[in-house]
This record gives structure tokens, sequence and C-alpha cells, in this order.
């Protein structure tokens, strides 16, 4: 038996278009507020139909630069889009200078773009904690594309695997030679290669390397990475980037992989939600809780090893429920 | 809407309105403002009042810094904030920094500008009215 609940107002509100409800509700969920639960809860049942498409890649490919075409094209064709883009917060003071907005140009009355910025907040793997939440509020508040622009990324900064429906990995010439295509980690991810600064000398070999490198491999799921090559001095390419996001996006539905891969992504938040949620709660009772810091001492007094404590917390059921 | 105190972070927007291309300003202020422990969203150069207030609205900002050198602040200034009154945002604080001669200082500050910073003013200084500001106690 389900009851009904009431939709919150500014559930409400985000269905209905309110950009700023949607706004200040991406606000709550960065800050962790409690009240967005039942927001999440009464919008949840109307998201999953939107293509999220991720733009990952190192320190200064040009990852903003190609949004803010992308994006261009995107009104073009006529289609909304809403964009998240995540930078580095310090390690040190928490701060952060967000400045992917400086290369996002268009019209100031298009209401068919919303584009939002986000620290990281702590969080490794080239997205911030909240990312996932606000791609998906996003997806509620009505976008027809949301596209998701990582941190800078290094080899292993692969979580907007478990976000995104399509993931582009943006690369330019000269990053390395060809073994450094065959590494585990980052180039496994791409759905779409993007080899951007097509104007730069080089760009040709990059792009020879890649689709090698595509040869190579069995197709992941039935999918060959596409790739394509653009520049966004001399705009061009975007085109072809957005059919290759297109294509892919094709493929899932044809394929049957889009449920398989929904599943897999929904099954890394719970886990992602469970291992936050307890070990937010456990390490603070290592700091507060008796029991917990006499165990906590006998661990530093090298009584008994840390191995050994995280087994007796298991087995005396001493993790939060 | 009222945030939790702590743990979330003072989110500032930080913007150049009107033609000149000096930003070293802002630059210098945004850098302060991250090492304070904010959010800054660097808007960068040559935006109309109009994107200053879209931005300042989709990012949910807590703050709005103006840098302008170029002597247009007695046109731009007071336009951000008849927008920001128009979308119902006139309880978002604008500060401001530049060339501003002191008798167009006090007309914006009449105007609703919450301070205004010329040469010479520390960092320190801004950044703790920065952060006054943003916490509603300036």
């Amino acid at each position: 038996m389900t009851r009904a609940t009431p939709v919150p107002p500014a559930a409400r509100a985000i269905l209905s278009g309110d950009r700023r409800a949607l706004a200040r509700v991406i606000s709550q969920v960065e800050n962790r507020d409690p009240a967005v639960a039942p927001i999440s809860r009464a919008l949840y049942p109307r998201t999953g139909h939107t293509p999220i498409v991720g733009i990952t890649g190192p320190l200064g490919v040009g990852k903003s630069s190609l949004i803010n075409l992308l994006v261009a094209r995107l009104r073009e064709l006529d289609r909304s889009v809403a964009v998240v883009a995540v930078d580095p917060s310090s390690p040190f003071t928490g701060g952060s200078v967000l400045g992917d907005r400086i290369r996002f140009e268009r019209r100031a009355d298009d209401a068919g773009v919303f584009f939002r910025s986000m620290a990281s907040r702590g969080e490794a793997g080239g997205v911030a904690a909240a990312t996932r939440e606000v791609a998906r509020l996003m997806d509620a508040a009505g976008f027809d594309v949301v596209l998701v622009e990582t941190v800078g990324s290094g080899q292993v900064d692969i979580a907007i695997r478990d976000i995104a429906t399509t993931s582009v990995v943006v690369l330019v010439p000269h990053l390395g030679d060809e073994v450094q295509t065959l590494k585990a980690g980052l180039f496994e991810i791409a759905d779409v290669f993007c080899v951007n600064k097509a104007d730069l000398p080089g760009a040709d070999l990059a792009r020879k390397d890649l689709s090698e490198l595509v040869g190579l491999g069995a197709a992941r799921s039935g999918w060959s990475p596409l790739v394509v090559s653009t520049s966004t001095t001399q705009p061009s390419g975007v085109d072809q980037l957005w059919s290759a996001v297109e294509a892919h996006e094709r493929f899932l539905d044809t394929s049957g992989q889009r449920a398989v891969e929904e599943r897999r992504r929904l099954s890394a938040e719970i886990v992602d939600l469970v291992r936050e949620r307890v070990g937010r709660e456990l390490s603070q009772r290592l700091d507060h809780d008796a029991d917990l810091r006499g165990l906590l001492d006998r661990v530093v007094a090298r009584k008994i090893d840390p191995r050994a404590a995280a087994e007796q917390l298991q087995r005396g059921n001493a993790l939060p429920a | 809407m009222a945030r939790p105190p702590k743990s979330s972070p003072i989110r500032v927007l930080i913007a150049k309105p009107g033609l000149d291309g000096h930003d070293r300003g802002a630059k210098v202020v945004a850098r302060a403002l991250r090492d304070a422990g904010m959010e800054v969203i660097y808007a960068g150069l040559r935006q109309t009042p109009e994107e200053i207030v879209r931005a300042a609205l989709e990012e949910d900002v807590d703050l709005i810094g103006l840098s302008i050198l170029s002597g247009a602040h007695m046109a731009l200034f007071p336009k951000v904030l008849a927008l920001l009154k128009r979308e119902k945002a006139g309880n978002i604080p604008v500060f401001a920094g530049g060339i501003i001669p002191d008798e167009d200082a006090r007309r914006l500050k009449k105007a609703g500008i919450r301070a205004i910073f010329g040469p010479g003013t520390t960092l320190e200084e801004i950044v703790t009215t920065a952060q006054k500001l943003a916490r509603g106690a300036a």
C-alpha cells in the first residue's frame, strides 16, 4: 500500500520550470540540507529520461570552451540544456574559484539554458558528492540535455561514469605516446573521444592513435567508442561531437544497454550513500563515543590492529544502522 | 532562504561590468575570498547587468562583488541593483571596487551598494566586509 504524500512546494516549482527554485534546491543538495529528502523523493519518479553527458579530460584541454559551443549547437537544434561545471575546492581552506562561467556565452534572456558552477568540496574522482543529485534535479526540471563538466581529470578520475549516460573524454595533441592510450582508467570510460585543439600540429597523430586503440580492444558491451576532432578557436567539429553523443544514446536504447547501465549506476549510488552515511557517523563516534574511543585507544597503543578493530565493530553491531 | 550555518561556504559572484579589460583587481580579490574559504564564481570581463543578475540567481549566491575601472559605474551599478529588485532578489548584498570618485561612491551607497573599496584598500578589509555582508551582519 502506498500512501500519497503531498508534493513539497519546491518540487512543484522545479517541475513547473521555476529556475530560482531549482537554483535554491541545488544549494540545499550541496549543503546536505535534510530538507531536500522529501523534494528528491517527489522528483525521482519524474527523472531518468534525459541524456546526461559527461565532459571529462585533463586540465586545460578545453572542456569549458567545448561546452560553450555544444550549448550553442543544442540551442540551434532547439534543445534546452542545463550545465553543471565542477571545479576543485582547496583542501586547505575549503575555498574555491569557479571559473567555468568565463567561457560561457549566451543570450542573457535565453530561458532554455541553465548554468551552475559547483565546487568539489573535498570529493576526489572529478566530481562533487552532490553532482549526481544536481544532474538529476536538472533532469526533473525538464531540460532536454544535461551536461556535466568534471574537474580537470587525472588518470583515475572516472567518477563521471557513475553519473553520465554518455561520457566524452576530451584530449589534445601531444599528451603522450600511444602507450598512454593503453593505460587503464580514464581511457577506458570513454563512449566518445574528442581530440580538441585539432588546429594544432599533431592532432592527426593523436586521432590516429585513439582510433587504433579503439580498434584494438574488444568493444565494451557492443559499443566501440567514436573518435571526433574539434577546435574551439576556429570552431569546427562540434556538430560531429554532438552526433557522436547522440549515436551512443541511440545505441543505449537499441541494444538494451541503457537499462543495464542505469542499474549499475543506481547500485553504485546506493552503495555510495550508505558508505558516506555510515562513514560519517562512525568517524564521529570514534571521536566521541566512550566505547569506541576505547577501541581506538587500543589500536593506537598497538594492542590490536585496525583490521581486527573493524571486524570487532561489525561483529558487535556497533556500526550505525 | 536561510542557510545552515558553518558547514556551507559563502558563495560570492565576482563580475566585471562594462568594457574595460583590467581584471587584475577582480582576480586578486577573488583569490583572497577563496583563501578565506569562500566559493567564488568568477564571471570575468565585460558582463552586462542582465548577465550578472542571471548568473547571481542561477548560482544562488550570497553576495555579489562588482569591479569596474571604466568610469561607467553610475550607469551600470544602479542597473544591477534595479534588475535584482525586479527579480525579487534585492536582498543579495552588492559590494564594489574600482576607481570611483567619493561623490559617486556616496550616491551609489545611497542607491544600495553596500560597500565600496577604492585603491589602497587592504584585502583583509575586503574579506572581513564580504563575510559580514554575506552573513547579514553589516
